[in-house]
């Protein structure tokens, strides 16, 4: 059934198609609407959950990994100054291998207070031991929750679903909702091997010395290896049933390029627009949409980008410091790999509207320069 | 994949990550970690003074005290002395020396 919504909506359906068993929520602009919703869903007997509220996102947090400990399916929702204050809680949901799928939607760090779009509040929990999926459409918000659980349950890892604030979470798109029965299907009950459970005690997350931590680092790490076939294998088996096909990177017009340009999020799906209008003024240009950062689809891009002459990085994010951080991430994936030359540009920082002319301009400068440049700022008012 | 361990004498064999469960989740329970050795100070009850009231029982953070045969017992496999039966005891029925005397 399609409907139009806005993608915060469509982040509150993919949570209620999923069966979550456990909300809890704090509120912040852009997420609110999307666990208002939920709670009204819930309030109205449309969903078997439990909604709590609580008093902070780091209670949020510690909420659903208690959930999730005891076998059941949990779910939230934040944003920005919300997600950072649950950071502890991350490293726990991570180590502690719970199947939490929480959406974030994407709004720059205060100060200056700021509600708009930048990616520096995910990308600064990157290294939590989440997989990371950054979404481009209202469509692949709710898809993405969905393989979300799916992928999650079955490596025992966290999902964080990123997405632009209003450029995304408050604009409508049609979606198309997919049948529960078939949902029900491709996403069964959780069945955790462990779980916290009074008829077979056990303790969890205790005191673990040095005989044993650096294993269960090195299990987490195992996971994320696995996690990029099961994550591929979930979307395949996605599209199996409603037709839309996921992986952890999505390429356009790549094959005869000899310039792609690299993207994520809302700039990415502007970027195919405009790699249409300069493949129209005889440019070779592609786009690669880096879809999921972690666990990082290294030999996916690889593929994509062997046979090219230059790559184009736009980022809505930046390590203080160095550069943007999907260009980083990029670079030392081509290093010993491939020789290919990058230039790395800066735009949309709290929000700043990236049009076509924009992402058109940084495409003819990246043609234009043959020399690799780690750090361009696109548009800064200097 | 799951590794049922029912009997607190036998013990865990780990040789490498291969052999754990995915997160720091105890295989069996913490009744294996016999926190008793920690121990620098060994309290005892006098049981001509006790008079049943269990407050220690009650306070034992871990809990080390049981109730044998309605009289509280120190279990000295996990009481790690942190003395707090002693404090906490309105007959100072308990008393206590140092370890390993």
């Amino acid at each position: 059934m399609k409907k139009t919504m806005m993608g915060n909506y469509a982040a509150s359906w993919g949570a209620q198609l999923a069966r979550v068993q456990v909300i809890a929520a704090y509120p912040i602009t852009p997420q609110t609407l999307i666990v208002e919703k939920l709670s009204d869903i819930v309030a109205d007997g449309e969903l078997d959950a439990k909604f709590i509220k609580v008093e902070s996102e780091h209670s949020a947090m510690a909420a659903c990994i208690g959930a999730s400990a005891t076998g059941a399916r949990a779910y939230t929702a934040t944003s920005a100054q919300g997600l950072a204050l649950m950071h502890e809680m991350l490293h726990w949901a991570g180590l502690a291998r719970l199947p939490i799928v929480m959406t974030n939607v994407n709004r720059a760090m205060a100060p200056g207070w700021s509600i708009w779009a930048d990616q520096n509040d995910s990308l600064s929990q990157r290294d939590t031991g989440w997989m990371q999926i950054y979404a481009s459409s209202a469509q692949e918000i709710l898809d993405s929750t969905l393989i979300g659980y799916k992928v999650s349950e079955k490596v025992l890892l966290p999902t964080l679903i990123s997405f632009d604030a209003f450029f995304l979470s408050h604009t409508m798109e049609v979606v198309d909702m997919p049948e529960i029965e078939l949902i029900d299907k491709y996403l069964p009950p959780y069945k955790p091997d462990y779980k916290m459970d009074v008829n077979d005690p056990r303790s969890f997350g205790a005191l673990t010395d040095e005989q044993y931590y650096y294993e269960f680092r090195y299990k987490m790490q195992k996971a994320m290896d696995e996690a990029v076939d099961i994550i591929k294998e979930a979307g395949k088996e996605y599209e199996k049933i409603t037709g839309r096909a996921y992986g952890l990177v999505h390429p356009y017009r790549c094959e005869d390029a000899d310039m792609i340009l690299v993207t994520s999020g809302t700039i990415a799906d502007t970027t195919n627009v405009a790699v249409d209008e300069l493949r129209a003024e005889g440019k070779k240009v592609g786009n690669l949409r880096i879809r999921v950062i972690r666990p990082y689809p290294k030999k996916e891009i690889l593929e994509v980008v062997k046979g090219v002459k230059k790559l184009a990085v736009i980022d809505r994010n930046i390590s203080p410091g160095y550069s943007g951080i999907f260009s980083q991430e990029l670079k030392s994936a081509l290093y010993n790999e491939v020789d290919i030359p990058v230039r790395s540009y800066i735009a949309g920082l709290g929000g700043r509207d990236v049009k076509i002319e924009d992402i058109k301009d940084m495409a003819n400068d990246a043609l234009k320069n043959d020399a690799p440049n780690d750090l361009i700022w696109k548009g800064v008012k200097i | 994949m799951v590794i049922k361990f029912q009997n607190n004498d036998k013990p865990v064999i780990i040789t490498g990550a291969k052999d754990m469960p995915p997160m720091a989740a105890a295989l069996g329970s913490m009744l294996q970690n016999k926190t008793g050795s920690w121990r620098n100070v060994r309290p005892i009850i006098d049981y001509d003074k006790c008079i049943k009231c269990f407050i220690c029982w009650k306070v034992c953070p871990e809990p080390a005290i049981k109730i044998v045969d309605e009289l509280p017992v120190i279990d000295y496999d996990y009481c790690k002395g942190c003395l707090m039966c002693a404090e906490e005891c309105p007959k100072d029925a308990i008393d206590f020396e140092k370890e390993g005397k």
